[in-house]
């Protein structure tokens, strides 16, 4: 079934195709567009003119133009987890079966409850949320806020995930144009023909820009760019991609939409293009300007290319009669194309005293009446225009005469598209005659070179006429910010500059006379050219409003700053990729589909996943890490330590260098013993720790903390790059080279011997802190005879293909021991008992050794070693520093990790004084008590003292001081 | 339905050395003992089996067959006697993929500010693909990527995303 929709003209519209029907629905009714339809084209063909209601005053709302800067036709669009608010009628294809809800309206677009505001309006002006709810004080928090949140935000954000795919992709150019019109087109060609390779970004899906519409011939022109263009290998052309913001050495980002709203097609929806243009183009064209007379928003109150728009490109009669309102000549271009498409053109209201050029001779050949000195006193209608009164522009306001319309088409000007160009730093120029701001060649953005690396070409350079022969001789503009002249308060608020945030030129004028006297206060008092638009058609009429209730030049207020990005960029395209699976690189130790298969609770340290336990049936984490514990110290148990740093340091000042970075003494370490060891900044405080192994005479292998694998690593070549450039030595971080295992327990001897090693494991051959390399169970492997649990235990290190093989093993042979894999929480705990510290836990960035009770581990004897001097400044050796001590909790309860030990007295915010911090905090299954580590002024010379520290509950938790070491003081469970 | 824009396969058993060495003074040593041309900056030469790459102006990293580690290893420990050098196995640290098929740079370019265009036949990049570290060089008929062990799996992830069939980054 073919049916022709009511305001569908005949013939003409150059991109429809008239064979295709396409249906979809807004707000429930189904509706019939054709191939190649906006959203907006199409509702307009079927007669709905209103397709919004405004942000504040909920007004009736149509088109007001037909691109990207469409303030008002915005609607909801999609169902599920494709549902968008804010999608911009004007720009978006129509698409079979597509779903569109109107915005801010309820229950319906056509009964709106919120209207109201409409007829309260006199009582909202700009700044009324500051000025009403600031009394009484109270009320912001619990009535005010809480209700405006629930009104504020245009469109309703989805609730589903977003299902479609989204990428990135980086390109690299000599040149890129952005803006596929003539001028544009123009501009690769002559770069391309100078042999540069050339990229062009046109945001609409079809090339040209306005030259097809506004003239004759313009097609065929337009076409011959592209033939040429198409046909040189040096040069991209894509469309449908609004370059979004430009910013520092030419990088700049690009949307292209791949299949937008169109799912079916199988592949990204959209891409975000990164890319480095050696010198960017801008041929982003201009943007015409409404006129500000009373109730310019009732919708069929167009601009006068959108309404031209409309009838060239879709076949589509924005209405029946129109009215043409400008204050130049090429508004008359809309009366021409109107008229030849078979409308009535009532008249063409000109602002200006005479009106001879061109095309206005034009227009009046065709016996349509052209009104000069004449404005509109005010449109009459509410959901769509049923008429204007006129009267003078200049002089004293009274009606002269009314028509009939059911459309006016405004030209107040038109204002050069300088975003991109004013992103990275462009100057504007105020342009008197033509009355817009034009971007200043004499200061472009600059380049790394400090030369300009951005070019503005054709109208969005200020060139209005770059279509060169195609063009028509016009006489000048004439700047019109008020119409007419000397309106009434009542008429001038009723002129809307921002329709979509319902910001008015008396809302302007109010905000001058407050003493906004800065366009930015202005626009955020006002909120003029902050909605999705980010006021495309409003900001040069408001600050020329406001330059005139200032009293100064246009050039003297300025303009706001321009943003990117220049259209809204969904955050999807932004994250792109970077979702599920692949949202962040997850490390994965070699045993890691191990630990997965035997029930591990996982804990993120970093980008790894370290195994925190493995519960099994039955229970609960902490039930897990007590059982792990007890394993560990009755029998055996194996630590996935693989995660750990292990930075190999080489060459003949290795062992200078090591002294200059440990606190304590790596180059006396005989070659085959382990040492453990403290690295300082150079501010003294503790940053990493950690067992440093002598491999050869020449060469260590420093263990790190997790966390600290790639910072020390960078630390290391920082020194030795920025300051010891002429020491030999040479680092390598070969932490993902090994897969490690700690065999903890008294029973961690006879596993290894029986997996089978031809390293001899005994307390003489291999004492605490010595290290062999040998097989074991047939893979080459270093041990290490360190501890972090207090028993005897040995770190394997495999190369890390063979890991999962010898963790297997283990765990095959140790079952007659009662073997268990124990995960972080379980070492925490077990090194918690022994009095251990733990870089992030004991230490926080402003925690030296000496607080630690680690002097042991600083040499005396060194002349320097990072950290060494701050740490002899007098608050570092101040006695009264918070030391490390032990906490025996009074009644059993484990006291919270960072609880604080209060004081006598309070401080200057009335708060009681601290005298301590709890670092650490466990329930010690071995010991079957809380145990705590803490840091407490004079804490060590307090032995048996009792600290209070008082939760938020009210109550209050004692602990009294101990020592750190709660198990095996004597350490003789390091020995087995 | 199209084909994805490369075929991607994990490459396994290769061995790699990492060397550090003052290239000036010691690079015919190593050329002789690698039996491979010293590369340029930023480029890597290879015999078809066995590849060396330039990695920073005092390392490169030397990739082969995986049983001919152990000879290599000792060819070049013997080379450098007497020279400040560091030899580091790194082979197991490493996760290695080829991407072969006409778009294979299409989908890099989804991952890495790189512009394969102008990478030379010989090039080498370190750079990242998407948020993890790689390098990058010309294989036949694609490239090849290396990346860390532990990011291995996350590395296959994004590359299967990025080669998606239908997702070529011709202009549209």
């Amino acid at each position: 079934m073919s049916r022709t929709a009511p305001f569908r003209l005949a013939q003409g519209g150059r991109l429809i195709d008239r064979a295709f029907q396409v249906p979809f629905r807004f707000d429930g009714r189904h509706l019939r567009g054709l191939q190649g339809d906006t959203l907006a084209s199409a509702l307009l063909a079927n007669g709905q003119a209103m397709m919004g209601r405004s942000f504040k005053y909920h007004r009736p709302r149509g088109a007001v133009a037909s691109g990207a800067e469409e303030p008002n036709a915005l609607f909801g669009l999609g169902q599920g987890g494709r549902f968008e608010p804010n999608q911009r009628a004007t720009t978006t294809s129509l698409l079979p079966g597509m779903v569109l809800r109107s915005q801010n309206c309820w229950p319906s677009l056509d009964a709106d409850i919120g209207a109201i505001n409409n007829w309260l309006s006199p009582m909202l002006p700009a700044g009324f949320y500051y000025k009403t709810f600031i009394h009484p004080r109270p009320f912001w928090k619990h009535v005010f806020e809480p209700i405006i949140r629930r009104s504020a935000g245009l469109g309703k954000a989805p609730t589903d995930a977003d299902p479609d795919r989204y990428e990135q992709a980086y390109a690299f150019a000599d040149l890129v144009v952005v803006g596929g019109g003539v001028a544009g087109l123009e501009a690769a060609r002559d770069a391309a023909a100078d042999g540069k390779q050339v990229i062009v970004l046109e945001q609409n899906p079809v090339w040209g820009g306005r030259t097809p519409v506004d003239h004759d011939g313009g097609e065929a022109v337009v076409e011959a760019l592209l033939t040429d263009l198409r046909s040189r290998k040096n040069v991209t052309l894509r469309r449908n991609t609004m370059a979004t913001g430009l910013y520092d050495h030419g990088y700049l980002i690009a949307r292209e939409a791949l299949a937008d709203h169109d799912p079916n097609q199988g592949i990204p929806r959209q891409r975000l293009w990164r890319i480095r243009a050696g010198h960017v183009i801008t041929a982003t064209g201009a943007l015409e300007r409404p006129l500000s007379f009373a109730c310019n928003d009732v919708p069929g109150v167009m601009l006068a290319s959108a309404v031209r728009d409309f009838i060239v490109n879709y076949g589509v009669a924005p209405g029946k009669r129109i009215v043409v309102v400008t204050n130049n000549d090429d508004a008359y271009r809309t009366a021409l194309i109107a008229q030849k498409a078979g409308l009535e053109v009532v008249a063409v209201v000109d602002a200006r005293p005479t009106a001879d050029g061109e095309l206005p001779q034009a227009v009046r050949a065709l016996n349509i009446p052209v009104k000069t000195g004449s404005a509109i006193y005010k449109v009459k209608g509410g959901r769509n225009v049923d008429g204007v009164a006129l009267c003078k522009q200049a002089g004293d306001p009274h009606v002269t005469e009314t028509l009939d319309c059911d459309v006016v088409a405004m030209s107040g000007g038109w204002s050069p598209v300088v975003h991109l160009w004013s992103h990275c730093g462009g100057k504007l120029n105020w342009d008197e005659a033509e009355a817009m701001f034009r971007p200043n060649p004499e200061r472009p953005p600059l380049g790394a070179d400090g030369q300009g690396n951005v070019t503005a070409v054709g109208a969005a350079n200020g060139d209005l006429r770059a279509a060169g022969d195609l063009e028509s001789r016009e006489q000048p503009t004439m700047p019109v910010w008020v119409m007419p002249q000397n309106a009434s308060y009542k008429q001038r608020s009723k002129m809307w500059l921002d329709y979509q945030n319902d910001v008015k030129v008396s809302d302007v004028e109010l905000a001058a006379r407050e003493g906004y006297a800065s366009v930015e206060h202005t626009k955020r008092y006002t909120t003029l050219g902050m909605a999705t638009d980010q006021g495309k058609v409003s900001n040069i009429n408001g600050l020329a409003i406001l330059s005139k209730s200032l009293n100064q030049p246009i050039p003297a207020t300025g303009t706001t700053t321009f943003r990117p990005p220049y259209t809204p960029l969904t955050l999807a395209t932004i994250a792109a990729d970077a979702r599920g699976d692949a949202f962040q690189p997850l490390r994965k130790t070699p045993m890691h589909t191990w630990h997965e298969k035997n029930g591990v609770s996982w804990e993120p340290v970093g980008h790894w996943r370290r195994a925190y336990c493995y519960p099994q049936a039955g229970e609960d984490r902490h039930a897990a890490v007590n059982r792990e514990i007890l394993a560990v110290r009755r029998g055996v148990g194996t630590l996935d330590a693989s995660t750990l740093g292990k930075i190999v340091v080489k060459g003949p000042d290795a062992g200078k260098f090591l002294d200059m970075l440990y606190t304590n003494v790596m180059s006396s370490l005989p070659v085959g013993k382990c040492r453990y060891g403290l690295m300082c900044s150079e501010n003294g405080f503790l940053m990493d720790d950690g067992v440093v192994v002598r491999l050869t005479e020449d060469s260590w292998l420093c263990h790190t903390t997790t966390g600290g694998a790639e910072r020390i690593h960078g630390h290391m070549e920082d020194w030795l790059q920025c300051e010891w450039w002429d020491w030999k030595v040479y680092t390598a971080n070969l932490t993902e080279q090994y897969a490690q295992i700690a065999v903890a327990g008294p029973k961690a001897r006879d596993l290894i011997q029986k997996i089978g090693t031809d390293i001899d494991l005994s307390q003489e051959a291999l004492p605490f802190m010595a290290w062999a390399e040998g097989t074991i169970a047939g893979v080459t492997a270093r041990i290490f005879r360190i501890s972090f649990s207090g028993e005897l235990s040995y770190e394997i290190a495999v190369p890390a293909n063979r890991g999962l093989e010898i963790w297997e093993k283990l765990h095959e042979a140790g079952r007659e021991f009662g073997i268990t894999p124990y995960g972080t929480e379980a070492m925490h705990v077990m090194r918690a008992e022994k009095g251990y510290i733990m870089i992030g836990d004991e230490t926080d960035g402003t925690i030296i050794p000496q607080d630690l009770g680690l002097g042991w581990a600083i040499s005396k004897k060194k002349a320097d070693y990072l950290g060494k001097r701050a740490q002899s400044r007098s608050h570092m050796t101040d006695k009264s520093r918070w030391q490390l001590v032990g906490l025996e909790s009074l009644d059993g309860r484990v006291i919270p990790d960072g609880a604080l030990a209060i004081d006598q007295g309070t401080n200057a915010n009335g708060q009681k004084k601290t005298q301590g911090r709890v670092t650490s905090s466990y329930y010690s299954p071995t010991l079957d008590r809380p145990i705590a580590m803490a840091l407490v002024r004079h804490g060590p010379d307090r032995m048996g003292q009792e600290l209070e520290f008082p939760m938020p509950s009210g109550e209050v938790l004692k602990a009294r001081i101990t020592d750190p070491v709660f198990y095996d003081k004597e350490g003789s469970r390091l020995n087995g | 339905m199209a084909d994805a824009l490369a075929t991607i396969t994990r490459v396994e058993g290769l061995g790699m050395i990492a060397l550090r060495a003052d290239l000036a003074r010691a690079g015919d040593a190593i050329a002789e003992a690698t039996g491979l041309a010293l590369p340029a900056a930023t480029s890597i030469t290879t015999d078809g089996s066995r590849s060396l790459g330039w990695m920073s102006p005092d390392e490169l990293l030397l990739i082969l067959p995986g049983a001919e580690l152990a000879e290599a290893q000792q060819a070049l420990n013997q080379a450098l006697t007497g020279e400040h050098a560091l030899i580091a196995d790194v082979s197991d640290a490493r996760a290695v993929f080829d991407l072969v098929g006409a778009h294979a740079a299409d989908a890099l370019a989804k991952l890495a500010p790189v512009d394969f265009a102008a990478l030379p036949a010989d090039g080498l990049r370190r750079t990242r693909a998407a948020q993890t570290a790689a390098a990058i060089w010309r294989i036949d008929g694609g490239y090849r990527v290396i990346g860390f062990r532990s990011t291995g799996d996350y590395l296959a992830t994004v590359l299967n995303n990025a080669a998606l069939a239908g997702t070529t980054l011709a202009a549209r």
